[in-house]
């Protein structure tokens, strides 16, 4: 397949509301389970171990009209849950069999319980990461949060989860990690081959694919695009942060890009690279995936910062490594993750002398001639600097 | 005992407010938030450290054993609230690249921080020495010092207690606390204060801590009588002062329960309403439960639109906010660190949803409640995400009718008087009218 053909497909999936995939993978084989999950974080080896299919549910974007989700919350409250709530009531997600709500903020921690009260048939948990990165404290008590998930899934497909299935499905996640470091790798050095708005896509077919089929599906595209020269442009490298939960329309990704901006690193769909290191497939595997979560993991705002001088410490890893030359702040209105942290990071670029611009979306955001023009005189900013 | 206090005379041409009413306890109770602002003001000069932490989860017996002078930001917050010092607080964080969007309560405090950390009571407050981050039921909190951390560069120490996601409290999440406190906590506090940690010096604080709890208890069951002789929601702000802050597992915490819980017994004996800032109600006309914290900035007016109706709270979940004991808990002196654990755990925003809506409706059956009134803050994601739910889930698992405004904390921008007043209006004329048509039948 040609980049088009890939990334037409990225994007039939990305447009998808009805999960036709994971119809699709269940339907393969009678008797298949697919767990859902929200962003940030979960350990997705577990459910894919028990032979289920995790299923990335990162709200509804700016294509479904939200009616009744928005019954269920204030104005002040973030989109995400609403057309969650949304996609849930209107039948879309009949073909989950169980939710699985991460430790991000209180909005989702409060949606774990209206998901038991709304959906009283479905398996649901709310999966609680440590905030305490000592093994004998905070690891202790994660492999037992794990342990929990692993008994409550296997009671649901009938048998144990064995420590093998464990690490071959801790192997194959692996593998699609290492794909996607080279993705982005690979965009780092040549955003002009590699826009975002087409590697975004191809990670968002990743939240319904089977993982194995996605790391085939990351690999065709590196070697697809790579085929193509594309013309470079004078544009600016920046980094965008905050957008790790509620997802930006796809056209405020264009809209960065049309405006002169190369997206070399962000937070979108953190969950495909949170562990930043391979995890063994040796030993205990509920013991490794924790030792991974506690020391190899991203730093992003729903962590606790154990120390002062590690706030921002991956961002400016994001900005020097990716060779970065700006920060765009994306958050999701009302998002109080990133926007309590958002001042914290300024304060770091700031002392650091690299320049940021912020700005606010919604998934729905419809207008981008403002983010476009922010966009641009930020980058036409940095052009400046950098000339001057 | 009730005093009328005189006030102030108001400047020519302002209609003078009317005198408040209040209580003994209330002036003991006054007296103790003064003193204790007044020790923390002065706490670096006599050579004691001082203590940051957050009301729910709020270890104080175990802060006491190291001598720390306690600061609760949150109280910090809403007495700025209350003394309509909030507004200018939190639009100077806002200039200071804060969103409109976050807590006001964190904007409250690093307002006052910007503006040289003078506390409500107008003395100086100094900065902590340790910040207690009891990360119980509310992400904000984690934020929230790891802002005040990176500007003013205080330590702080972490206290990661796990939601109740699946509605119990599992060994291992007492056990993930208990050994935070052993493994983490505990030495650090060592460290910070220089004082060893004495654990039955915490056992004798615990000790003290239950009479306190208990008489708290009798006082929020005492909404149960007809009339009720309290108010649960605002009466219960002041109610829940002591214990929720500095003061449990002291003596004069104590001696304060013992004074209100006499206060309230004899108001129950004389068949008395409670008594509040407008005088005492005493034709209880709507029992209600409430949902949510109140808004501070406009407490007074709030409180009399209920007062103006007839209108009495006999069971709010603001009240059990750092801390559930009207189901049982209390401190335990002979398990003192697995007590500590699950009072953390069992702060009400740590519960789920579903435990959430059942606590309301045991509340709506046991104190014969008119109906629910959920007050939906904008600040406090933790109380407000869901309650649109939970509203309808009580409704319909009670049959009594619930209604839902919307203000906020301390950010003065938020509270529409008229709005909120004619919401109140016609919910009362709904169970009103449902009184009607079920006397009818």
């Amino acid at each position: 397949m040609d980049v088009k053909q890939i990334i037409d497909r990225c994007e039939t999936i990305f447009e998808d509301l009805n999960f036709g995939e994971v119809k699709k993978w269940k339907a393969a084989q009678p008797g298949r389970k697919a767990i859902g999950y929200m962003p940030i974080y979960v350990p997705r080896e577990i459910v894919h171990a028990a032979g289920m299919l995790p299923v990335g549910i990162f709200g509804g974007g700016d294509q479904m009209e939200v009616i009744q989700g928005d019954a269920y919350y204030q104005s002040y409250i973030c989109r995400i849950p609403r057309s969650t709530v949304e996609l849930g009531l209107t039948g879309r997600l009949d073909c989950l069999d169980g939710m699985l709500f991460p430790s991000i903020c209180d909005v989702i921690r409060n949606l774990s319980g209206m998901w038991q009260i709304l959906f009283k048939d479905k398996y649901v948990h709310y999966v609680d990461v440590p905030q305490n990165y000592e093994d004998s404290i905070g690891g202790k008590f994660y492999v037992h949060e794990m342990q929990q998930i692993r008994e409550d899934l296997a009671k649901l497909r009938g048998k144990p989860i064995t420590d093998d299935e464990v690490r071959n499905s801790i192997a194959v996640y692996n593998q699609n990690r290492a794909a996607i470091a080279d993705l982005y790798t690979y965009r780092a050095q040549q955003p002009w081959q590699a826009p975002t708005s087409e590697v975004y896509l191809v990670l968002r077919a990743g939240l319904v694919l089977p993982p194995e089929e996605h790391t085939v599906l990351v690999r065709d595209y590196l070697a697809a695009t790579e085929a193509v020269k594309r013309p470079k442009r004078d544009n600016a490298r920046v980094v965008l942060t905050g957008a790790f939960c509620e997802q930006p329309p796809l056209s405020l990704i264009k809209s960065i890009e049309m405006a002169g901006c190369y997206v070399v690193d962000d937070d979108f769909i953190l969950i495909t690279r949170w562990l930043r290191e391979e995890v063994p497939t040796s030993g205990n595997p509920l013991e490794q995936l924790s030792k991974a979560f506690l020391h190899h993991s991203v730093q992003s705002s729903p962590k606790y910062d154990e120390r002062k001088e590690d706030k921002g410490k991956f961002m400016l890893h994001q900005v020097s490594s990716r060779g970065a030359e700006g920060v765009i702040f994306a958050a999701p209105s009302f998002c109080d993750p990133a926007l309590l942290e958002r001042p914290m990071l300024q304060d770091i670029l700031a002392k650091q002398k690299i320049p940021y611009t912020a700005f606010k979306y919604a998934e729905n955001t419809g207008q981008m001639a403002p983010i476009r023009e922010q966009a641009g005189t930020f980058a036409d900013s940095i052009k400046l600097w950098s000339a001057a | 005992m009730n005093t009328p206090v005189k006030m102030v005379p108001a400047a020519a041409g302002k209609k003078p407010a009317a005198p408040v009413q209040k209580e003994d306890s209330m002036w003991l109770q006054k007296e103790m938030i003064n003193r204790n602002y007044a020790e923390l003001a002065s706490a670096h000069e006599t050579g004691r450290k001082v203590s940051a932490t957050f009301v729910p989860g709020n270890l104080n017996e175990l802060l006491m054993c190291f001598n720390f002078a306690r600061s609760l930001p949150e109280t910090n917050a809403l007495q700025n609230g209350m003394r309509k010092k909030s507004g200018k607080l939190i639009m100077d964080a806002e200039r200071d690249g804060h969103s409109e969007d976050v807590c006001t309560y964190v904007k409250s405090d690093l307002g006052m921080m910007l503006q040289g950390e003078i506390g409500p009571t107008g003395e100086k407050l100094p900065y902590p020495d340790i910040l207690l981050l009891s990360y119980t039921g509310c992400f904000t909190f984690m934020k929230w010092f790891e802002l005040i951390r990176q500007k003013y560069n205080c330590e702080t120490v972490m206290l990661h207690v796990p939601y109740q996601g699946d509605g119990k409290i599992s060994p291992a999440m007492r056990a993930y606390v208990v050994n935070q406190l052993k493994e983490k906590v505990i030495p650090t506090l060592e460290r910070v204060s220089g004082i060893k940690f004495d654990i039955d010096r915490l056992r004798e604080y615990m000790r003290e801590s239950q009479k306190a709890e208990d008489n708290l208890v009798k006082v929020l069951h005492s909404a149960k009588h007809r009339p009720s002789p309290i108010d649960g929601y605002f009466g219960g702000v002041y109610y829940i002062g002591p214990i929720f802050t500095a003061f449990r597992g002291m003596p004069e915490a104590t001696r304060y329960y013992e004074t209100l819980w006499q206060e309230v017994s004899e108001r129950m004996r004389g068949n008395k309403g409670p008594v509040t800032p407008e005088g005492e109600l005493n034709d209880e006309k709507y029992r209600l439960i409430v949902e949510g914290p109140p808004n501070w900035t406009h407490f007074r007016d709030f409180w009399k639109m209920f007062y103006d109706e007839g209108a009495v709270v006999v069971a709010s979940t603001y009240a059990k906010v750092g801390g559930v004991y009207d189901f049982g808990f209390r401190h335990d002196p002979d398990h003192p660190l697995e007590s500590l654990a699950d009072y953390c755990l069992g702060c009400y925003t740590n519960l789920n949803f579903p435990q959430r809506i059942d606590m309301i409706c045991k509340y709506m059956d046991e104190y014969q409640a008119d109906g629910l009134l959920i007050n939906s803050i904008k600040s406090c994601n933790s109380f407000s995400a869901g309650q649109l739910l939970l509203l309808r889930e009580v409704e319909k698992r009670t049959g009594k009718p619930a209604a839902f405004i919307e203000s906020d904390l301390v950010d003065p921008r938020y509270f529409s008087a008229a709005n909120i007043k004619n919401r109140l209006e016609s919910y009362f004329q709904m169970i009103k009218a449902k009184r009607v048509a079920a006397a009818a039948h």
